[in-house]
């Protein structure tokens, strides 16, 4: 029985066709794909993120124990900032991507993945040294408001000052009458915000977000959407574009990973000896130049021979091409370098290109 | 709701089959393309190529998504709809219209007797918990 979001019962009002992901009850899309996801390009979409998992790290070496299990570094950071950061194994490798918010030295919250939540749970619970992680996740509901209108509708719609919720900042206060987190982060490449709630609010604000939003065009947009536009950005998804076999070098996240950073990371010493060895392979992003989509597992290849593969690819809405990501040989990964796609047998010609695929004009 | 009309013939693979003598047009149904969402690609087979009755013909592909066509009846490809190459989006708009996929000639039409009408899909649709 998949699990459900308190915002299940309004997305099956809303038409939403509902599927099974990470183990919840999600939609998938109320309309269309390409409905949604131009909503957020050109207005403001909603996104019910409640199935993400949030663990918090609370009390005197809160900071200390958390930035030790992830990558980036929150000792550089001011207290209301986020980072993003990988939780990686000893080899380098993905654990999980996360979102790490500093409320204070004090109080850490990591917001994880919905598929990854329980492993992730354990494997801190493992290795914290100092304080405990709790698992707070059955606490907080998740609304992703996105699009250009986004930020411009939260603020019509809560008393608190936004004006230097810049970035990856964040701050609390109460919208539609519901005290929330109000974080400048999203999965779109639009300007936005992600609002934690107490779960029995979360319809509350949902449904005051969809009517305040009106004049704007906004829509509720399910996964579908959520899925192209944040390939439209290249922005990795787990179990597609990282996993626990290729490392943070390897991905192009090693900006996340900050291997000079005081008391060091899990993975650390792999990334360094990979940095100084040079990396291998790559993940990069690439247009098709004949004709088909790439998707999850397709085979690249160069002069015959499988020398990597897939791990997304869509028909981009915005970008009307069919775009791919994908781990290649370190000599095909420079914007230009040409392989092909095999396509239902097919070898389908394809372009490194500059990533993200998709620029706000 | 979704729509079938009463003069074609269907298949559990959701596909339609509008019979012309020995020759047949085969697209897939209204309630095919409502579960795949936006059709952004088409691929489909070359006129001459030669199916058996369930071969997969060809791929539709959503956003997110590649599903397979499979020939509803024996036969030799006559016409394929070009159209498909610059407006997929017609198998949405029009799925028993101008988002026809191929054209047949039967080789066997002793096959038709296969085929479901309309309300034999509607029925077996219901039983699939599908609408």
């Amino acid at each position: 029985m998949a699990r459900r979001t308190p915002l299940n019962e309004a997305h099956r009002r809303l038409g939403g066709r509902m599927v099974d992901f990470a183990g919840w009850d999600m939609p998938v899309q109320y309309t269309s794909v390409i409905g949604e996801h131009e909503a957020v390009r050109t207005a403001v979409g909603l996104f019910d993120v409640s199935h993400m998992g949030e663990i918090e790290f609370s009390g005197p070496g809160a900071l200390e124990t958390a930035n030790k299990l992830i990558t980036n570094d929150l000792s550089k950071c001011a207290d209301g900032q986020a980072v993003y950061a990988g939780l990686l194994n000893e080899q380098g490798g993905f654990v999980d991507d996360v979102v790490a918010y500093r409320f204070s030295p004090e109080r850490i919250l990591v917001v994880v993945n919905a598929s990854n939540k329980d492993k992730d749970f354990a494997w801190m619970q493992a290795r914290a040294e100092g304080v405990k992680p709790v698992d707070r996740s059955d606490d907080y509901a998740q609304i992703a408001v996105q699009g250009p209108k986004a930020v411009a509708l939260v603020k019509r719609m809560t008393p608190a000052d936004l004006s230097n919720v810049g970035t990856y900042r964040f701050t609390e206060g109460p919208v539609a009458g519901v005290q929330c987190i109000i974080s400048r982060t999203g999965y779109t490449g639009e300007d936005g915000f992600e609002l934690y709630c107490a779960p029995g609010d979360a319809e509350k604000l949902w449904e005051a977000l969809l009517k305040e939003g009106q004049q704007d065009g906004v829509k509720p947009c399910g996964l579908g959407a959520r899925d192209s536009l944040r390939t439209e950005m290249k922005y990795a998804l787990y179990g597609n574009d990282i996993d626990d076999t290729h490392t943070a070098l390897e991905a192009g996240l090693g900006w996340i990973c900050k291997l000079d950073k005081a008391g060091g990371f899990i993975g650390r010493e792999a990334l360094a000896k990979q940095k100084a060895e040079g990396v291998k392979r790559k993940l990069v992003g690439f247009e098709l130049t004949g004709a088909g989509i790439p998707r999850h597992g397709y085979p690249i290849l160069k002069d015959g021979q499988r020398v990597g593969e897939v791990t997304s690819g869509t028909m981009g809405p915005s970008l009307k091409k069919s775009i791919g990501i994908g781990y290649v040989p370190a000599e095909l990964a420079a914007e230009g370098s040409t392989f092909e796609v095999e396509i239902r047998g097919r070898a389908v010609p394809a372009v490194v290109v500059k990533t993200p695929f998709w620029k706000k004009s | 709701m979704a729509n079938y009309p009463s003069d074609l013939k269907y298949t559990k693979d959701h596909e339609w089959v509008r019979v012309n003598g020995n020759t047949a047009v085969v697209g897939i149904t209204d309630h095919a393309q409502m579960q795949l969402g936006d059709v952004v690609y088409v691929e489909l087979p070359k006129v001459g190529d030669t199916f058996e009755a369930s071969d997969p013909f060809g791929s539709i592909e959503s956003v997110k998504a590649v599903s397979e066509a499979f020939a509803p009846l024996s036969g030799k490809v006559t016409k394929v709809n070009e159209e498909m190459d610059s407006s997929p989006e017609l198998v949405n708009e029009e799925p028993y219209g101008d988002g026809w996929l191929i054209e047949l000639e039967l080789s066997n039409s002793k096959e038709l007797d296969g085929l479901l009408s309309a309300s034999q899909y509607e029925e077996y649709l219901k039983e699939e918990g599908s609408e």
